[in-house]
């Protein structure tokens, strides 16, 4: 065989090798719609969705996530409360106050806090931030959807601190020297325009750390509580679409109804993460633009 | 006016100057309370025993050594299937592939797979290696489902890795009459090496820790033997962490040894991570 064939045929084998991850994808896909659709039509699309019953053991049993998806959207809504404001000034900090040498130290360490695995989070929050809570609050359970978001809260930190991190450095220099040179204090220089330059590498960072808010599942499994009704308020236990995928899997039967309302949980998930990763997708390239000024 | 004042704007970024250095401080807190309290429960369990020896009496005595062997196979399984496949995805985009829409929709296919939900993956890992292709619950099936979560970040390294390897290399070995394989085999990929290395030892850490796409498709709370095939289920340690503390039937027996495996999983994990760092930090310096 001489060479150029050979070259081509290597070519062509990398080329499937790379589509690895889209087919994956699209297995995902695939597998999800083949479980989980056909409850969409017992059930009805709406009625699955805005249903405000989630009894899947019972006779008749209820198939309404509306109580899953409300459950998770409050939980990371509340945990962006807390690691926005926490992860954007930090990462500030980071990239423009403290001394470079230290910086090289302090980052891998927060990049530690995205090391720790994800029951591990799990354990501290049941036994150590769930009585905490219950105890200042006076609660019956400190596991709830409030405990659940400060955990989820803390786990989205290094992703925010780390991305939002690069996208501050990478506004070009001469735009930080134009400010100083004009007079602007450092803080100026940074609240009135790195910051505005940054927003949109800050805001791809704030989706993927609500991406990983939203799909994470064991530390909610643990402790959010587990009450499946429609929440009534953050000092309550809640279940969220993961925690419930994880907790009654393992024991429905496989292609009942509930076994597909898992499924159907599942297609709503990756729907949601997806398109978060798409916007985060389309602010990064913005951000890229923006810098580099095409 | 006070806006033109510059002692009062002076003042101003001192104070939130000192606001954000103390958000940065919560953020180290946070982390050392979390490690502490881990070590403190589960430091006081460790033992010789606790580490090498099979659980006793129902999980109520014991050690933690088939959990412990368990994500042992399941890291090596999960990087046995993706370490090439990263590899190779990241060899193809970055000296092969011309820059244009096919690289794009590659690389959206790259950052939504890493977006996925962790539980997802579980599913489906259930629905193709489990139920589609018979594995069963099984080393097998949890490996190549683990696999499939590690490999964004695995691809990712890797073409990180690549991309730093200078220009002047690849043009030196071409203008050598070595073909475009020969020069990425014999020039590209041994300087890339140490990147592509941190890259792989983050996804151990990673799988290690991963206890959602397994429960479906590997793991067991209790076994009594340890896994002579591929096609046998698994004790793990993070599932078994979870499995004490949530059903575990007698709590005040059962409890102490999920803090002493958490302090192991723990352990290994910032180990783990303190490889690819040292690794990243010895690669930029002898870049430079």
């Amino acid at each position: 065989m001489d060479w150029k064939t050979k070259e081509k045929i290597i070519k062509y084998i990398l080329l499937i090798f790379a589509m690895s991850s889209i087919m994956f994808l699209i297995g995902i896909v695939i597998v999800l719609f083949r479980e989980g659709l056909p409850i969409f039509y017992k059930i009805g699309i709406i009625d699955f969705l805005f249903g405000q019953e989630w009894y899947p053991t019972y006779d008749p049993a209820s198939f309404g996530i509306l109580p899953l998806i409300s459950a998770s959207v409050l939980v990371t809504l509340g945990a962006m409360i807390f690691a926005v404001p926490i992860g954007l000034s930090t990462s500030v900090f980071i990239s423009y106050i403290m001394p470079k040498s230290i910086k090289n130290f302090i980052k891998p360490i927060i990049e530690l806090l995205a090391g720790i695995p994800s029951v591990i989070y799990g354990l501290f929050g049941m036994k150590i931030l769930g009585p905490f809570l219950k105890d200042i609050f006076g609660l019956p359970t400190g596991l709830t959807a409030l405990t659940a978001s400060i955990m989820l809260g803390i786990m989205a930190l290094p992703t925010i601190i780390s991305l939002s991190e690069d996208a501050i450095t990478s506004v070009p220099k001469k735009f930080r020297d134009a400010s100083l040179a004009l007079g602007g204090t450092r803080w100026e220089t940074i609240s009135k325009v790195i910051l505005p330059t940054a927003s949109s590498g800050i805001v791809t960072s704030i989706m993927l750390g609500m991406g990983r808010a939203i799909g994470e599942t064991m530390t909610v499994l643990m402790v959010a509580g587990g009450a499946s009704a429609m929440p009534e308020g953050i000092l309550k236990p809640v279940r969220t679409m993961t925690a419930t995928i994880a907790a009654e899997m393992g024991e429905t039967p496989v292609g009942s109804n509930h076994y597909q309302a898992l499924f159907g949980i599942a297609i709503v998930l990756f729907i949601i993460t997806l398109s978060f990763n798409i916007i985060a997708d389309l602010t990064r390239k913005r951000f890229y633009k923006k810098v580099s000024g095409k | 006016m006070k806006e033109t004042n510059i002692d009062y704007r002076h003042l101003k970024q001192k104070v939130i100057f000192s606001l954000l250095g103390i958000t940065l401080c919560v953020v180290l807190l946070i982390l050392a309370v979390i490690i502490y309290f881990v070590v403190k429960r589960g430091i006081g369990v460790i033992s010789w025993e606790f580490i090498t020896a099979m659980p006793k009496n129902g999980m109520t005595e014991g050690g933690i050594w088939p959990a412990l062997l368990g994500t042992f196979y399941l890291v090596i399984g999960a990087i046995i299937f993706s370490t090439p496949l990263g590899v190779f995805a990241a060899i193809y985009m970055t000296e092969y592939a011309k820059k244009g829409r096919l690289v794009s929709i590659i690389r959206i296919g790259v950052n939504n797979l890493a977006g996925v939900p962790s539980v997802v993956f579980g599913l489906f890992g259930l629905g193709i290696f489990v139920k589609l292709l018979g594995f069963g619950v099984s080393l097998l099936s949890g490996s190549l489902t683990l696999a499939i979560v590690i490999l964004p970040t695995i691809i990712r390294a890797s073409e990180e890795a690549i991309i730093t390897v200078p220009d002047e290399y690849r043009n030196a070995s071409l203008a050598l009459g070595a073909t475009n394989w020969q020069t990425v085999k014999n020039v590209v990929l041994p300087n890339a090496m140490p990147g592509i290395l941190t890259g792989v030892i983050l996804g151990i850490g990673r799988v290690a820790g991963e206890t959602a796409p397994i429960i479906f498709t590997a793991a067991t709370f209790f076994t009594m033997r340890l896994p002579s095939s591929v096609f046998d289920e698994v004790m793990v340690l993070p599932y078994n962490i979870y499995a004490l503390v949530t059903a575990g039937t007698f709590p005040s027996k059962q409890i102490p040894i999920a803090y002493g495996t958490a302090f192991v999983l723990l352990l290994l994990v910032l180990l783990i991570n303190l490889v690819a760092v040292g690794l990243r930090l010895k690669f930029s310096q002898n870049k430079r």
